[in-house]
């Protein structure tokens, strides 16, 4: 399959490993993965925040890269989010009856990570190695927009080598809401100590979830505390066999 | 018009409530355990009722039916109300309410009066109405009257008092009641409340109390709660005085049968509320002889213009939000600085009272989209969150403002490819400052915020796309060089 992949402004600046792994994890399982250099971001921050507007073009942008594509691989649930919640109303806005189809006929093509490998490719086991004890955050996104259900625990229950362990409050947020985490820093403060005491409280070497911006919220506290506790986005560990162990 | 809910327009931002309210260790104990208490009753009667999902589509549609048709609704309420014996009053705001409510218990002589289930009553600041007219207001409800002795705010839409404890609850009633002796059992505490209210109901002739529901077709009204002092306000006094926001119509009385099972289960976890009251105008011999109600607008009909917001009037007040949201467990209600906390408050105040003063309500979320789930009408909570975020920025985008100024410059970069690639690279290198010992430790300004108890690793090296455009240079030689050979 050509699959054409979205990485996200932030997983493109911030988080390239995760990139590298879908890119090997897709190539892995015999499909053609393609990057539109032209991308750029989905508008989340922008139309979160209140700034609408400037989330126009931003839609606008995605609609007229992949329009085209098979399907669209997504390594974040939020930007997914984004798309699938925000997308038809906000063409619909612009009364451009164009555009409007164009989402039309594009949100279906549009998967998560997840979605992509179980409910598309039909897929639970990707041969992956990773042997490390390890806890998995359902971020909210993944969870109360694109109700991903335990898609990410089937995928990690066949790793080989992984000691998977449950989190307690798994379904609470991690307190980082975008511009949530800098508006309302205390608040957000008191939610992620409330998720590292969770996390601390597995004994695991590893947090995982399916995006990597509650990932880097909790890693802020994990590493700023000194835990020795790492986050790994879910793409890595699905990414890394026998012969190559992500880090 | 004034439109005023209650002491809002004094109250701080969120974030400086929050952090006072953030170090009082017990009441984050009390709103933890409450909240923990009720979510897990909530889930256990929700999970039961198989057709849950349907009944919050048939509630949802009755509301949204009702509000495009408020008008029609509301008169034929007034209409068959009338018909029965009761009197129909409208008020434009609080002000105006406040002075029909005033002006009827000084009609009727009284100088004290006993109030149940009214929320509304503190949006208008009823109370303080009553006391500069040196008329006497005894709250009822347990929880309210736990506040009322207090001489506190309430913190939870369903129970007023969730942030004290029964420690705290005796204090309270030995201090206030004049008891030298009382323990903190359950029991006691509500035997100590019984004998005070008792002496009230038997004594005063006026009853004021709130609506949960008015019945368009029957003129009816109805009233639910758990513990019968409303079923005493209602019932026992010469005349009641009903104030219920006009978004509380609903068609018919046949409709009660999907609210009456939506709002006991999502409120306190039970099937069913232990006490249903309804009541249709006058009826000779039987119950209060004089009945009022008076319908309060305060800013429901601007709610109710636009289109994107409109929903945020289906609310049934059952709290489940609030027992929900990570943030309200959290803080307790008092952040909120309104009568209306939690995530429906968020969007409830800021739209009812002037924006300049509740501006930082729709920011307090992380718009985990928890409220939305659980509510049983189908608010979604978070797009109306993002619709008055978008409502503030527009309306402050006049002034220079750091973070338009981000955004705005945040947007351009994003306008292309190469764009993005640009900043990338120029981060890569002009971060440096804020780098020690290979990590982000002190950021200035705002973003100081998430530096104060976060690490951030620096920007790697190399973006995904330069990894990505040197794998294809690679792989375009490897295969040129194929060709070739």
């Amino acid at each position: 399959m050509r699959i054409s992949l979205f990485i996200t402004c932030y997983n493109d600046t911030l988080f390239p490993d995760t990139g590298k792994s879908v890119v090997h994890l897709l190539e892995r399982l015999g499909h053609q993965v393609e990057f539109p250099l032209d991308q750029t971001c989905c508008g989340q921050m922008h139309y979160n925040t209140g700034y609408q507007t400037e989330a126009m073009p931003l839609m606008q942008r995605f609609v007229e890269i992949f329009k085209d594509a098979e399907v669209v691989c997504i390594p974040s649930s939020s930007c997914v989010a984004m798309i699938r919640d925000h997308y038809p109303k906000m063409a619909e806005a612009t009364g451009n009856p164009e555009l409007i189809k164009a989402v039309d006929k594009l949100l279906p093509r549009v998967y998560e990570l997840t979605e992509l490998l179980v409910n598309k490719l039909g897929l639970e086991d990707v041969n992956a190695y990773y042997p490390h004890r390890v806890t998995y955050h359902a971020s909210c996104h993944s969870l109360r927009s694109l109700h991903l259900n335990d898609l990410p625990l089937r995928l990690l229950r066949n790793v080989r080598g992984i000691d998977l362990v449950e989190l307690q409050g798994i379904d609470q947020c991690c307190g980082f809401g975008g511009t949530f985490a800098v508006k309302n820093g205390d608040v957000s403060a008191a939610m992620l100590s409330d998720k590292l005491r969770c996390i601390e409280n597995t004994r695991a070497e590893v947090c995982t979830a399916v995006d990597n911006s509650c990932l880097m919220h909790i890693f802020g506290g994990l590493h700023r505390q000194r835990t020795g506790v790492k986050t790994v986005h879910l793409a890595e560990i699905l990414a890394s066999t026998e012969d190559e162990i992500s880090q | 018009m004034m439109i005023r809910v209650g002491e809002a327009a004094e109250a701080p931002s969120f974030q400086k409530a929050a952090f006072t309210l953030l170090d009082d260790t017990q009441l984050r104990k009390n709103v933890r355990h409450a909240t923990d208490v009720i979510t897990g009753k909530r889930a256990i009667v929700v999970k039961e009722q198989q057709d849950w999902q349907q009944l919050r589509s048939t509630a949802s549609a009755i509301k949204q039916h009702t509000l495009a048709h408020l008008d029609e609704y509301l008169l034929q309420f007034e209409a068959a109300c009338t018909a029965a014996g009761g009197r129909v009053h409208w008020a434009s705001d609080a002000d105006d309410a406040n002075r029909i409510i005033v002006d009827l218990v000084k009609q009727y002589g009284g100088k004290e009066v006993i109030k149940v289930k009214t929320m509304t009553s503190d949006e208008i600041g009823l109370n303080k109405a009553f006391e500069a007219n040196g008329i006497h207001p005894h709250e009822t409800d347990l929880a309210d009257m736990i506040v009322q002795l207090g001489h506190d705010k309430p913190s939870h839409i369903v129970a007023p008092a969730l942030h004290k404890n029964r420690q705290q609850v005796r204090e309270i009633f030995m201090r206030e009641m004049g008891l030298s002796e009382l323990t903190d059992e359950p029991q006691d505490l509500t035997n100590a409340a019984r004998t005070y209210l008792r002496d009230k109901f038997l004594k005063v002739k006026i009853g004021f109390s709130g609506a949960n529901y008015l019945l368009a077709d029957t003129g009816g009204v109805c009233v639910v709660e758990s513990e019968g002092n409303g079923r005493m306000c209602l019932t026992l006094p010469d005349v009641l005085i009903t104030l219920a926001g006009i978004e509380k119509v609903i068609p018919a009385f046949r409709d009660l049968e999907v609210f009456l099972q939506l709002l006991p289960r999502s409120a306190t976890g039970e099937r069913m509320n232990p006490y249903n009251s309804l009541w249709t105008g006058v009826h000779k011999g039987d119950g209060p002889q004089h009945f009022h109600v008076v319908l309060l607008d305060n800013g429901r009909t601007r709610i109710l213009a636009d289109p994107e917001a409109r929903q945020t009037l289906h609310c049934i007040r059952c709290g489940a939000c609030l027992n929900t949201c990570p943030v309200y467990r959290q803080t307790g209600g008092h952040a909120y600085g309104s009568i209306y906390s939690g995530p429906i408050g968020a969007i409830v105040t800021p739209q009812l009272f002037d924006m300049q003063h509740s501006q930082s309500l729709p920011y307090a979320s992380s718009l985990c989209g928890a409220c939305y789930e659980v509510c049983p009408v189908k608010i979604n909570i978070p797009e109306v969150l993002i619709h008055l975020r978008g409502r503030i920025v527009r309306e402050q985008q006049s002034g220079a403002n750091l973070e338009a100024i981000g955004m705005k410059a945040m947007a351009r970069i994003f306008s292309s490819g190469r764009r993005l690639e640009a900043a990338q690279r120029l981060g890569q290198f002009g971060q440096w400052p804020f780098v020690s010992e290979g990590w982000v430790k002190h950021l200035p300004g705002m973003l100081g915020n998430w530096t104060a108890v976060r690490d951030l690793r620096p920007m790697p090296k190399q973006s995904f796309r330069s990894w990505w455009r040197e794998r294809e240079k690679a792989s375009a030689k490897t295969h040129s060089k194929e060709l070739s050979s």
